[in-house]
């Protein structure tokens, strides 16, 4: 089993659309891990059933007894995260601004500060059109821990592709650099880079390249909007070749990814002319490469 | 006055609209432009200005001292990152873990953890006629963006006279970045596009908006595309849509070669009047 992350640093530049098409492509053969937790998008392509759902708890928020609190005015001293506000009213606790560290329960010397475990969104487990199985999940909006909900959604994907035999896992990651990336790339075989030929996208492809590279994973990339500007075009082969990274393919500049997400399908479901053959021999690409290392 | 320019979705336009709105705005009065998309920062492409100040942006990280240890396991016991841990003789202080509370290092019974600053990013600020422009990049292989968001707002708070006006080029998504970039903001405006998934991103944008009981409009970026959901919805839920941006092959094209739009297309620049008229009006009522 070969796990494949799509990531793109910049955001709009088509991943979710491209990583839908895959996972149409590879149909009951793959997995699909929807990682983009924060705004999670593949679902409109995918439609999936629900099969099963539940709460997903991490981290803490402090929680303060105003009938026990003494107002001492220990704890909004302590608190690096602004998240106490001490009115004279009583004291109340940002759960926002609360990072869960719980500090201030320890110091607190009455006990009135409590460290509740956190629901911080939900998990799903699916069937899709494409016959696949897809892992995804909804964060709640301003939760904290994207970084572990990531990673647990990656867990129960590898559980099922183990336990059902599946040859790949499909992974939509999230964009950027921070930790929610940084747990999208633990454990990945090969890692698909979406880019658009856009000085903010060469900019956005090196600096997340540089933390795949960290991670001595292998990458290919596609060049989404390839004709939109030649020239930004030719210093992305230049640093593909430079850095190892495999050329995956040129798409041209196509409303026909906006069209197709409008009605709800993945790229290849509405194309059938030049787009969907291009997805279809990336695909393969893909799969070649991560055949050929196997042996 | 501090405006944040938002989305829920990545590449809608919150970096166009960014600079475009502060080059045009600064026209007229001072205005700062703030990039706090610390993961990627985009605007500096578009913003070519003189350096006039550069700093390393650092976090406080505890840092074992094995001489004043005395191997007692509190450091471990109080951490609720697991980024202290206690193995056989040592301590073990994992940084991409921390979050900076403090706990480990002030209830210490030895003082064996003090604190240290730790290089976690650098800001650059540039100057071009009435615009400044702030940027902090977030070190590759730092997990963290918070920490450097909330230090860029505080160098700009000392920086900055309330007369300038300050505009936030907010990260994408919905979770800590996001909140930490507009918790401070007098108004949001939620750039999005006319197409399902940026109707769903624009709803957890609008919810966490919401939650943090902030004023927000809503700007429709590449018009023309897509459907009505977007504007069906905005109207549904009294949402104002401030402004519609064309779509164009011609304005990704600028944008791809790190170009201002507005000097070069009229359409775009007639709706980003709209916008800055907007905002001038709510400047004056601040001041």
């Amino acid at each position: 089993m070969k796990e494949i992350v799509v990531i793109s640093g910049k955001g709009g530049t088509g991943k979710t659309s491209l990583t839908a098409s895959f996972a149409m492509l590879g149909g009951n053969e793959v997995v699909v891990a929807d990682c983009d937790v924060d705004a999670a998008d593949m679902h409109l392509l995918m439609q999936p059933v629900v099969k099963t759902e539940e709460d997903f708890f991490s981290g803490y928020t402090a929680e303060i007894n105003s009938e026990k609190c003494i107002k001492c005015g220990r704890c909004a001293a302590i608190c690096r995260f602004d998240a106490i506000d001490i009115a004279e009213s009583g004291y109340e606790i940002s759960a926002i601004n609360c990072e869960g560290c719980g500090y201030c329960a320890r110091i607190c010397p009455v006990e009135a500060i409590t460290m509740v475990e956190e629901n911080v969104g939900k998990l799903y487990i699916s069937a899709t059109k494409a016959s696949n199985v897809m892992v995804h999940a909804r964060l709640k909006s301003g939760a904290d821990n994207s970084g572990k909900l990531v990673a647990r959604v990656k867990k129960e994907a590898k559980q099922i592709a183990e336990e059902t035999g599946k040859a790949w896992i499909i992974v939509d990651g999230s964009p950027g650099i921070g930790c929610p990336v940084v747990s999208s790339l633990s454990g990945a075989d090969f890692v698909v880079l979406v880019t658009e030929p856009s000085v903010s996208g060469l900019h956005d492809l090196k600096r997340v390249y540089e933390l795949v590279n960290r991670f001595h994973i292998p990458a290919g990339c596609i060049i989404n909007k390839a004709d939109i500007n030649p020239d930004v075009a030719r210093q992305i082969l230049v640093y593909l070749q430079e850095n190892k990274i495999t050329h995956l393919s040129d798409l041209p500049y196509d409303e026909t990814f906006t069209a197709a997400m409008t009605i709800g399908q993945t790229i290849v479901e509405y194309d059938t002319g030049r787009l969907a053959e291009l997805l279809s021999a990336s695909w393969i690409k893909i799969k070649q490469i991560l055949s050929k290392e196997q042996t | 006055m501090k405006i944040a320019i938002a989305s829920g979705k990545g590449g809608t336009g919150k970096t166009t609209l960014s600079t475009n709105l502060a080059m045009y705005l600064a026209e007229q009065y001072p205005v700062v432009l703030i990039d706090l998309d610390v993961e990627e920062p985009n605007s500096g492409l578009f913003i070519h200005g003189m350096l006039i100040h550069q700093q390393d942006m650092f976090k406080m990280i505890p840092e074992w001292d094995k001489a004043a240890c005395t191997l007692c396991g509190k450091c471990q016991e109080v951490c609720n990152y697991h980024s202290v841990m206690k193995l056989g003789s040592m301590v073990m202080v994992f940084p991409e873990l921390c979050h900076s509370c403090h706990a480990c290092s002030e209830l210490c019974p030895a003082q064996a953890l003090p604190m240290q600053a730790v290089k976690m990013g650098e800001l650059k600020q540039y100057e071009t006629g009435k615009l400044s422009f702030v940027e902090s990049r977030l070190d590759i292989g730092q997990e963290q963006a918070v920490p450097l968001i909330a230090n860029t707002l505080d160098y700009v708070e000392k920086n900055f006279a309330t007369n300038y006006l300050k505009l936030y080029d907010a990260p994408p998504g919905t979770s800590c970045p996001v909140i930490k970039a507009t918790q401070e903001a007098d108004l949001v405006i939620l750039i999005t596009e006319p197409t399902p998934f940026g109707l769903h991103d624009l709803k957890l944008a609008i919810e966490t908006m919401r939650e943090l009981h902030k004023d927000f409009v809503a700007v429709v970026n590449r018009f023309g595309i897509g459907n009505n959901e977007v504007f069906h919805y905005c109207e549904s839920e009294s949402i104002q849509v401030l402004a519609k941006l064309p779509n164009d092959r011609r304005i990704a094209e600028l944008y791809s070669k790190g170009e201002l739009v507005y000097p070069q297309h009229q359409e775009f620049a007639e709706q980003l009047k709209v916008i800055a008229q907007y905002i001038t009006r709510m400047q004056e009522r601040h001041l």
